[in-house]
């Protein structure tokens, strides 16, 4: 199923993904400036940060949702900016994403979901796309659930369902957006142990962004730390634990103030207080 | 007055860039309907959500507007005596005016706002974002089933709310003011040419497009929030009935 790109490759190396010296920008406020990650093929990388550093964001980049203002984004050998947009979409069979939200679609039931990009993308018969489907909810646990609408899922199920589409297709790279956001201890376990048996059982190559860093410590294999649109560091969780910058230590050991302030850049506070009237801002001399 | 020459300026200019894209967005929708025709079974769902789901609407709606109509024609051509052309007036009026409009903003505020709340609600939530990822394009997939089930229905809801409609004039006028049945009718047949018929199914497919354009455009096109999409679900009424009684207007008049 793995339908694979008909543009030019180069020599495939061993980093799956690679960001070389990536640029981009919403209006005039930078995200990455000058950005460098490598990838390496079925492995688990991290990608953690403080909320707003643009985890996301290079998501969307790596998938070709959004082009880079400059530098270059290589996807097993592809350069996403040489790629027209049917090359893209190419590319993309071969990729899974689950969304923060599962994204499942809510006019179908869990099955239907699962089965969607089969019924998309091949001419199946219904036998082998129900023995597909089933295989997939079974990983996931939750065959039984395969009648079941989205609406009728609690969060941590959705993403299960989610996890199960996002493999349906056998992906080269599955990629996780805040997996473990709003779950509870035991849909975080279950999505922890899922992402490492995804990896080490079908060989895949996972790319995880999120913010929890003892979960992510527990089966990352690789780690970047963004802040400040840059990798301010890298390396296995225990390398990062023991690094001593100022940023790295405020981020893992998840301290209140550090280089990332706590208070949102302000005009000084007993001006601002002390200023006439119901003026809610400051003046703007004074900002 | 400079400042309200630039903002008119760049008023026109947005308008323009606006319907410039709309336009766009129609060629790619005209562009992958073929291709949505060959799944034919997901249309007709979308027919199904539009069309039969307004059906209680646009039939009471329908006799109701033929009752009132029934009613003021029948006091306005008794005071010249010419009552028994009730049901060619009653008929032409729904056939080639009330007909196609009423059901135009009729749809635009049931079946317009529903598309529009549903794709900006799939927006919101990722859905077509995740589409995109499992290389489905949503505009071929999504949208443009629902488009294509809007224009179908439309002409379909036309048809019958101008039949529910004639029947609600003679509901009135036979059965309540007395007119007599057979005058009614042969009047009607007389008066009520098969171009005027055309006319009117003519309408409601224009307005079918227009009112589904919009709706898909706007939901698509949302701001994935909660006032996004309420913002879309206003526009989409808004600007439905607005372009449904501009259009009304310019094709009377090529048509007169």
């Amino acid at each position: 199923m793995n339908a694979a790109a008909a543009p030019a490759e180069v020599p495939k190396s061993e980093n799956l993904v690679e960001i070389r010296a990536l640029h981009y920008a919403v209006g005039r406020r930078p995200v990455f400036s000058g950005l460098d990650i490598d990838m390496r093929r079925g492995r688990i990388t991290a990608i953690m940060g403080p909320s707003g550093t643009g985890k996301t964001t290079l998501l969307r980049l790596m998938t070709g949702q959004i082009a880079p203002d400059s530098g270059e984004i290589i996807v097993d050998g592809l350069n996403l900016q040489t790629l027209s947009r049917s090359e893209i979409f190419q590319l993309r069979r071969r990729m899974g994403m689950l969304f923060q939200s599962g994204a499942l679609l809510t006019d179908i039931d869990v099955f239907e979901n699962v089965a969607f990009p089969l019924r998309e993308h091949t001419d199946l018969p219904e036998r082998l796309i129900r023995h597909i489907v089933l295989t997939k909810l079974h990983a996931v646990g939750l065959r039984g659930a395969a009648q079941m609408l989205p609406a009728e899922l609690s969060g941590g199920m959705a993403r299960r369902v989610a996890l199960a589409r996002a493999i349906v297709m056998d992906p080269d790279i599955l990629i996780y957006d805040e997996p473990f956001a709003g779950l509870d201890p035991i849909s975080m376990g279950v999505i922890l142990r899922l992402i490492r048996q995804m990896n080490d059982a079908l060989g895949i190559t996972s790319i995880v962004v999120s913010h929890d860093v003892q979960e992510l410590s527990t089966i990352a294999d690789e780690t970047y730390l963004l802040a400040e649109g840059r990798v301010v560091a890298s390396g296995s969780p225990e390398e990062l634990h023991a690094n001593t910058s100022d940023i790295v230590r405020q981020f893992m050991n998840g301290m209140a103030d550090g280089p990332v302030p706590f208070h949102f850049p302000a005009p000084d506070y007993s001006t601002q207080l002390l200023a006439r009237g119901e003026r809610r801002r400051a003046p703007r001399g004074e900002q | 007055m400079n400042a309200f020459l630039g903002d008119l300026w760049y008023s026109a200019r947005e308008s323009l860039a606006t319907l410039g894209r709309v336009f766009l967005f129609f060629l790619q929708l005209i562009a992958f309907t073929p291709r949505a025709l060959l799944r034919f079974r997901l249309v007709v769902h979308q027919i199904f959500n539009a069309g039969a789901l307004s059906l209680v609407i646009i039939m009471t709606c329908g006799l109701f507007v033929g009752m009132v109509l029934g009613l003021l024609g029948y006091d306005l051509l008794s005071r010249v005596g010419s009552e028994e052309i009730l049901g060619a007036g009653a008929a032409l009026a729904l056939t080639k005016q009330l007909g196609p409009v009423v059901t135009a903003l009729l749809f635009a505020g049931r079946a317009g706002t529903a598309l529009a709340s549903e794709l900006g609600l799939m927006r919101a939530t990722d859905q077509l974002s995740a589409m995109q990822m499992m290389a489905v394009d949503p505009v071929r997939r999504v949208v443009v089933p629902r488009f294509l089930g809007g224009v179908i229905a439309m002409p379909c809801l036309t048809a019958i709310f101008i039949s529910i409609g004639v029947f609600g004039v003679q509901l009135v006028g036979v059965g309540q003011v007395g007119i007599d049945s057979g005058s009614f009718w042969s009047q009607m047949r007389s008066a009520v040419e098969l171009d005027d018929i055309g006319e009117g199914l003519l309408k409601g497919a224009v307005f079918g497009v227009a009112c589904s354009l919009i709706a898909v455009y706007e939901g698509y096109n949302s701001v994935p929030t909660a006032e996004g999409v309420g913002r879309a679900t206003t526009r989409t009424v808004v600007i439905s009935s607005v372009v449904t009684l501009i259009l009304n207007f310019i094709l009377t008049a090529i048509m007169l």
